[in-house]
């Protein structure tokens, strides 16, 4: 850690001739203002549009023969870049000007509203279905401000956002102390260390934000929805509340997703879609929040079903969560999964390094070689446990999706 | 306290010599070769296989891709919920694709698991059944799949550039219509099956950490099947390039964007402009610096992205440009994409702008070598084009080498208006 607070980890993989720095800045849309919603979004452009002493980004990057790109989710805002080795210190420049100072050009406003604007458009507008988790979010969380989308509640927040929003944004949270520095690849530790220190050593630490978000209170009985869209085919999707990422309880609540609707075997996709053939196709999955967060089932309908016999067929396939024990080969199965997909995960120096920042972040990077210890400890009666708490009409949200005409 | 306002020095990516691992390679007893890429950090593997049994060879639409979908849907001997559960309780992956000249099947898995999912695998390629019941399902889903997709602009564009530039009776142009999916039958499938799949026409590639007897392992499960044991007749298709260059469609009347296409025939890989006119698209808008992005994007604002790309299948190609632009500002994009096909014919590229799109491209071209999926991926790409390793080096070194009036005259040759068609659909 240096002076000002800027966690900075190393991961050294000399197979390989490029490095990876990546950036994890411990903000996203629930940090935001209601009344100002898509902020941390917006930021994530803005931050592309010059820095104080450098007045682009992505030119000297592309000339040091590297490339980037960024996320904003609910959680968290990650940048990350990877060039050759050899250029390392390109990045650290770049990185560290910015999360000095923006240049807070009006005219990169002006355009990233803009743009932000058709990114919303061509997401959750201009598509059937789109404007799903608009309205699923805010039906499911009435406090917590996971009850908007990371794009932003509204156009009008992001269209009226002004320069004065943006720097008192930028001064809480860009903010080295809230930040989390992973560079990976083909470095020593060293050499990190040296230049840690020459570029970010000096940014002032600026004043830690403390997180005080308002708590979900807990659901005490089932809400319903229903809307009439331009879409072709009937949709319905329900949400139930869940634990956290740090309970204890995440790693079987993340399987019994798995279980229910994780891929081609699993138990709503045979039974529903393949034998019943109610659906045309079926997801069980949850998000991953850092807070309390929410397991969801999404599926279209076949032309002609009725909703309330399929919504029926889909508690049916619950019901058997809830009053048998899953076999243990069917446990072994999704655990087998997980594995497998850690290690897929873990094949590029580019998500080692963001897996690296997240699992910081959650509040240790050795987390990362420990995780799949805890799923395996996950036992059938845990799953049987969480089907029974989380997936009881009480802690339902329902919409359907109904086709006009 | 560093000097911000001077960038640390950097090594010219042009600088890098680049190297294309080569794979190992060996022939089953059959005839069929494997590429192997024996590399990595992770102990995973990756399998395909890859057939002469794209849409290039069917007689009815959707024949080959169908085909394709359900060939994991059950065989003599297992369901087709069997065989999903089989795989996914080792963690493996079986996913299937359909391209136009070829169809592929694809292994990931655990290299542990390995030899648990070679005998499944097999067994796809010598008892697929495909029963009716599952041919139903899958008709249903994608006509309602496609009832979706007909509501987006951007689906609806895509298929209608394709259907410009090729012709709808082209194999790069056609596309379905919802009763296309009535029409095939499990006899069709089955007989398409037997002879493009049974015995038909496989190349192997594969990578990763792989086992020490990985060739035996290969030719107990694949080396005594009767693939490659006859010449496979690849059909002429003659490409009917549209007449009318200009296309608006009115797909959904409340709609806010509008999706923008501009696109022209151009030669495949194998003629000499191929790679100096893929630097120059890189700077046209290949990437997030170009000029497209840079003018349409950043100081305009009237998109989230704007790319252009060498559309490059083995019999013909074409040169693209797509968008999904505010449906206000549709017809001032393509105005804007014409001003800058202008200024390239027309106006300089300068040595800094040049030199940032060279470093870029040898850049990401390194990043891109990394990983055993990624080289046996090039080396799938250059195989099944008929190329080698020479291909690849010539298209490095000309992105090293080019100059500036050399990409002027390939603008001049190709970025012309009146050669490209124009379909926005809102």
């Amino acid at each position: 850690m240096l002076g000002n607070g800027l966690k900075v980890l190393v991961h050294t993989d000399q197979s390989t001739p490029m490095a990876v720095v990546n950036v994890l800045y411990d903000v996203g849309a629930r940090d935001e203002n209601p009344e100002q919603t898509g902020f941390a979004h917006l930021f994530e452009h803005l931050m592309f549009g010059g820095s104080v002493h450098i007045p682009d980004y992505d030119d000297p990057l592309q000339l040091a023969g590297g490339e980037n790109n960024a996320y904003t989710t609910n959680d968290l805002t990650n940048y990350y870049c990877q060039l050759p080795a050899e250029n390392l210190e390109t990045a650290f420049w770049l990185e560290s000007d910015r999360m000095l100072s923006l240049a807070f050009g009006k005219k990169s406003l002006d355009v990233q509203r803009k743009v932000v604007c058709e990114e919303f458009k061509e997401h959750y507008i201009n598509k059937p279905y789109g404007d799903v988790w608009h309205i699923m979010r805010g039906l499911t969380y009435k406090n917590h401000p996971y009850r908007w989308m990371t794009i932003g509640k509204e156009l009008s927040h992001v269209e009226n956002a002004t320069l004065e929003d943006v720097k008192q944004f930028f001064f809480k949270h860009y903010t080295p102390s809230n930040a989390i520095l992973v560079v990976a690849g083909n470095v020593t530790i060293d050499n990190v260390r040296l230049l840690a220190e020459k570029w970010f050593g000096d940014i002032p630490s600026g004043e830690k934000y403390i997180r005080m978000l308002p708590k979900e209170e807990e659901q005490q009985e089932e809400r319903r929805m229903t809307v009439h869209r331009k879409v072709p085919l009937d949709a319905i999707y329900k949400t139930w509340h869940m634990c956290g990422r740090l309970d204890d309880d995440y790693y079987a609540t993340d399987l019994l997703t798995d279980i229910l609707g994780g891929g081609a075997s699993s138990r709503l996709y045979q039974a529903l879609v393949k034998e019943q053939q109610l659906f045309s196709g079926i997801n069980c999955f949850h998000f991953g929040s850092l807070d309390n967060g929410i397991i969801t089932i999404e599926g279209q309908l076949v032309k002609g079903v009725a909703m309330k016999d399929a919504e029926d067929a889909i508690e049916k396939e619950l019901d058997k969560v809830k009053q048998h024990l899953i076999d243990e080969r069917e446990l072994q199965k999704v655990q087998n999964k997980t594995e497998s997909v850690m290690a897929f995960e873990d094949m590029s120096v580019m998500n080692r390094a963001g897996s690296l920042a997240y699992y910081e972040l959650l509040g240790d990077g050795e987390m990362m070689n420990t995780e799949f210890k805890k799923y395996q400890e996950v036992t059938v009666t845990d799953l049987n446990r969480l089907a029974n708490q989380i997936l009881v009409p009480s802690n339902s949200n329902t919409l359907w999706y109904l086709a006009e005409n | 306290m560093p000097d911000r306002k001077i960038a640390p020095h950097i090594k010219d990516a042009v600088e890098y010599k680049l190297v294309l691992k080569h794979p190992d390679q060996f022939k089953l007893a059959n005839g069929v070769d494997v590429y192997s890429l024996n590399a990595g950090t992770e102990e995973v593997v990756q399998i395909e296989w890859v057939f002469k049994a794209g849409n290039w060879f069917e007689k009815k639409k959707n024949l080959s891709s169908a085909t394709n979908f359900l060939i994991k849907n059950g065989t003599k001997k297992r369901t087709a919920y069997q065989i999903n559960e089989y795989v996914d309780f080792y963690g493996a992956y079986l996913s299937r694709s359909c391209y136009n000249e070829t169809a592929v099947v694809t292994l990931h898995c655990l290299s542990r698991h390995l030899e648990n999912v070679l005998p499944l695998v097999q067994e796809l390629f010598t008892d697929a059944v495909f029963p009716e019941e599952e041919l139903n399902i899958y008709r249903q889903n994608m006509k309602q799949k496609l009832a979706v997709n007909l509501k987006k602009c951007d689906f609806i564009a895509g298929r209608k550039i394709d259907e410009l530039l090729f012709g709808i009776n082209h194999p790069y142009g056609v596309y379905s219509a919802v009763e296309d999916y009535d029409a095939i039958s499990k006899s069709e499938l089955e007989v398409y099956y037997a002879q493009y799949y049974k015995t038909g026409h496989c190349t192997i590639f594969s990578a990763g950490i792989l086992p020490p007897h990985f060739e035996k392992l290969m030719n107990d499960f694949f080396g005594g099947l009767p693939f490659n044991q006859q010449a496979i007749v690849e059909p002429k298709h003659e490409i009917v390039a549209a007449d009318q260059k200009q296309w608006n469609i009115i797909n959904d009347v409340d709609g806010v964007q509008g999706s923008v296409r501009i696109a022209r025939p151009f030669p495949t890989r194998t003629h000499p402009d191929f790679p100096k006119v893929q630097v120059l698209n890189a700077l046209f808008g290949g990437f997030f610096g170009s000029r497209l992005m840079t003018n349409i994007r950043e100081d305009k604002g009237y998109t989230y992205g704007i790319y252009s790309f060498l559309v490059n299948h083995i019999h013909g190609g074409a040169w693209m440009i797509s968008t999904e632009a505010g449906r206000e500002v549709c017809e001032a994009t393509v105005k804007e994409v014409y001003h800058e096909m202008q200024r390239l014919r027309e106006g300089e590229i300068g040595n800094d702008e040049l030199l940032l799109v060279k470093n870029y491209l040898i850049g990401t071209l390194l990043g891109d070598l990394d990983g055993p999926f990624q080289i046996i991926g090039r080396w799938k790409n250059l195989i099944l084009n008929g190329l080698d390793e020479k291909y690849f080096y010539n298209a490095v070194d000309t992105i090293k080498h080019i100059d500036a009036s050399e990409l002027n005259k390939m603008a001049i040759k190709y970025l012309n208006p009146e050669e490209f068609y124009e379909l926005v659909v809102v």
